[in-house]
């Protein structure tokens, strides 16, 4: 199944996915609080329309509507026991909407994080997490997605649950995590520390990277950092448009289509064969990466100075992938 | 280092290592030490307030400089703040009797139409951990709930956190009633959340954005600060 991710990267060099799901489907009228994954049973034509959206606008790839549909997001909404019903039919639409497109569309089985923390410092035992995990691959891949998802992922720990889970039901997979934190996942991870994890693990994504964030030029930084750290698989470039503003009383995404297209450019310049957009990416940027991606070749490595200046300011001054040069602080002796 | 040296026995330490240790074993998360610590120094008949503040608020303030500065992240400082609780729970019947002032009451939710719920978590360990006391709404609160916890008159700082950008604008609505309701002077008003920044916190008339959870502690030890400071002028 990921022959036709392998197949796009060997004609293509690269593959547009698609951009953001949220922001798309607040346009036709999803309300704050309620569970995108409802509409996959009520409102399946907005969810056609939605994956049609990234399709007409020139995307390879598209994720499915499930990303908060395990049990234990669902759960807030009383509905944990839809999880692999309500998986499987956002993947049924999503097949549909591919196979009519003529030509090679891949569905991507969107799978978000459970929202707990694992143990020791949270309640979410590893087994559990596996267990909400593979229901939901179980869903997806029944309803015909041909590559699993696994995105916005902060902890170690839950990456391993989810590959672990697919890996039970030998289902091929992508997995990015979000780097938000002073350019560090939540959790701690740096993006050449993700390197290291996809290294030592035991089923291995097709390939691995970044989604979501603060802004496009962290997370063009993150995908150096990884290029840097050698990796022996593709990596995922899926940038927010731009940074969230509050005009008005509304909220607005401040990168454009034109800056998203010079975004995807730079993003393959940094060692990226699978991009696309996140929170705020609409199908104007997608048509747009997709023209700026095919006019031109892959360039040289960009450097960070030439990412600040050309998509804004990092939002920190570090992301832990270069020595602390700075005070550390004086320890006492360690108990152990 | 050999093995014999690194064994510190903490009932052998004099009172400034003792604390000194309180904090570095705060920073490593290390719960059974932090009470064993916090009774030792109560037997030597330290005052729970001081035992409180030079031990273990002061040692949580460390922890959250360094989680402010990107070199401690979440795992670490959850279980620094569960080592806290360890503590907290020994010193907290002994401070309520003593009547020992206290650093002030939080109440905080996650607005309507948002459950998002690892944020608003973090900043409640955190301000525990800093010795406030804490209650949580829980997620997906209308105004109404905000107002009614105000209204018990046991809070002295409301906050909210959002982590989409199309709930953050509740913050305002629940700010404007207080405003129509004469109360929004009494409380302190912190917000957070992922897609806030200052000028929205500014635009939506709150005391102050917070950044991350320890932010959130500071602003809100400062804001305490300022009430006292205008309660004694």
């Amino acid at each position: 199944m990921s022959e036709k991710l392998q197949k796009l990267l060997d004609t293509q060099g690269w593959i547009l996915t698609d951009g953001a799901t949220g922001t798309n489907l607040f346009n036709m009228g999803l309300e704050a609080g309620e569970a995108p994954e409802m509409w996959n049973d009520w409102h399946p034509d907005r969810i056609t329309k939605l994956y049609q959206g990234a399709v007409d606008a020139g995307s390879d790839m598209f994720l499915t509507n499930s990303f908060g549909g395990n049990a234990a997001r669902l759960k807030l909404h009383n509905a944990q026991s839809r999880a692999r019903e309500l998986s499987r039919i956002s993947a049924e639409i999503g097949r549909e909407v591919a196979d009519k497109a003529g030509r090679d569309v891949i569905v991507a089985g969107s799978m978000g994080p459970t929202g707990d923390i694992m143990l020791p410092v949270g309640t979410l035992s590893h087994a559990d997490a596996v267990e909400i995990f593979e229901e939901q691959a179980t869903g997806l891949v029944e309803g015909g997605a041909d590559v699993l998802w696994v995105e916005t992922i902060s902890a170690p720990e839950e990456y391993a649950a989810a590959a672990e889970a697919i890996g039970n039901i030998g289902a091929p997979w992508c997995g990015t995590m979000s780097f938000d934190t002073a350019g560090r996942t939540m959790m701690g991870v740096t993006s050449n520390g993700m390197v290291d994890m996809v290294n030592g693990m035991d089923y291995k994504p097709f390939a691995f990277g970044a989604n979501c964030g603060v802004g496009a030029s962290d997370l063009l930084r993150t995908i150096l950092g990884m290029s840097a750290a050698n990796p022996d698989r593709p990596l995922i470039a899926k940038g927010n448009a731009g940074i969230p503003k509050y005009v008005d009383g509304h909220i607005h995404y401040n990168g454009t289509p034109t800056l998203m297209a010079e975004y995807a450019v730079l993003a393959r310049d940094c060692g990226a064969s699978i991009i696309g957009g996140c929170c705020g990416t609409m199908p104007e940027h997608l048509a747009a990466m997709r023209k700026s991606l095919e006019s031109t070749q892959k360039g040289e490595t960009p450097d960070l100075a030439l990412i600040a200046e050309r998509m804004g300011d990092f939002s920190s001054a570090d992301d832990g992938t270069t020595a602390r040069t700075g005070e550390t602080r004086t320890r006492r002796r360690r108990r152990d | 280092m050999s093995e014999e040296e690194d064994e510190i026995i903490l009932s052998e330490l004099s009172d400034e290592e003792l604390t000194l240790q309180m904090h570095d074993d705060l920073y490593d998360g290390l719960k059974e030490e932090i009470e064993e610590g916090v009774n030792i120094l109560l037997e030597r008949g330290w005052q729970p307030y001081d035992v409180l503040t030079k031990a273990l608020v002061e040692g949580m303030r460390i922890v959250g400089i360094d989680f402010r500065d990107g070199i401690l992240f979440v795992p670490e400082v959850l279980l620094a703040a569960n080592a806290m609780k360890g503590g907290m729970a020994i010193l907290k019947p002994l401070l309520a009797e003593t009547g020992a002032p206290r650093l002030g009451n939080m109440v905080i939710g996650t607005v309507k139409g948002d459950i998002h719920d690892i944020g608003k978590n973090l900043v409640t360990m955190m301000m525990e951990g800093a010795g406030f006391e804490v209650k949580d709404l829980g997620i997906n609160n209308p105004v109404e709930n905000y107002i009614e916890a105000l209204e018990t008159g046991e809070f002295d700082i409301l906050g909210m956190s959002a982590l989409l950008t199309t709930t953050m604008p509740y913050m305002k609505v629940v700010i404007d009633t207080m405003v129509e309701k004469g109360m929004r002077d009494d409380y302190t008003v912190l917000v957070g959340g992922a897609p806030l920044n200052e000028e929205f916190g500014k635009a939506i008339g709150a005391d102050a954005y917070c950044r991350d959870a320890a932010v959130a502690v500071e602003t809100a030890k400062e804001f305490m600060a300022k009430k006292h400071n205008q309660v004694s002028a």
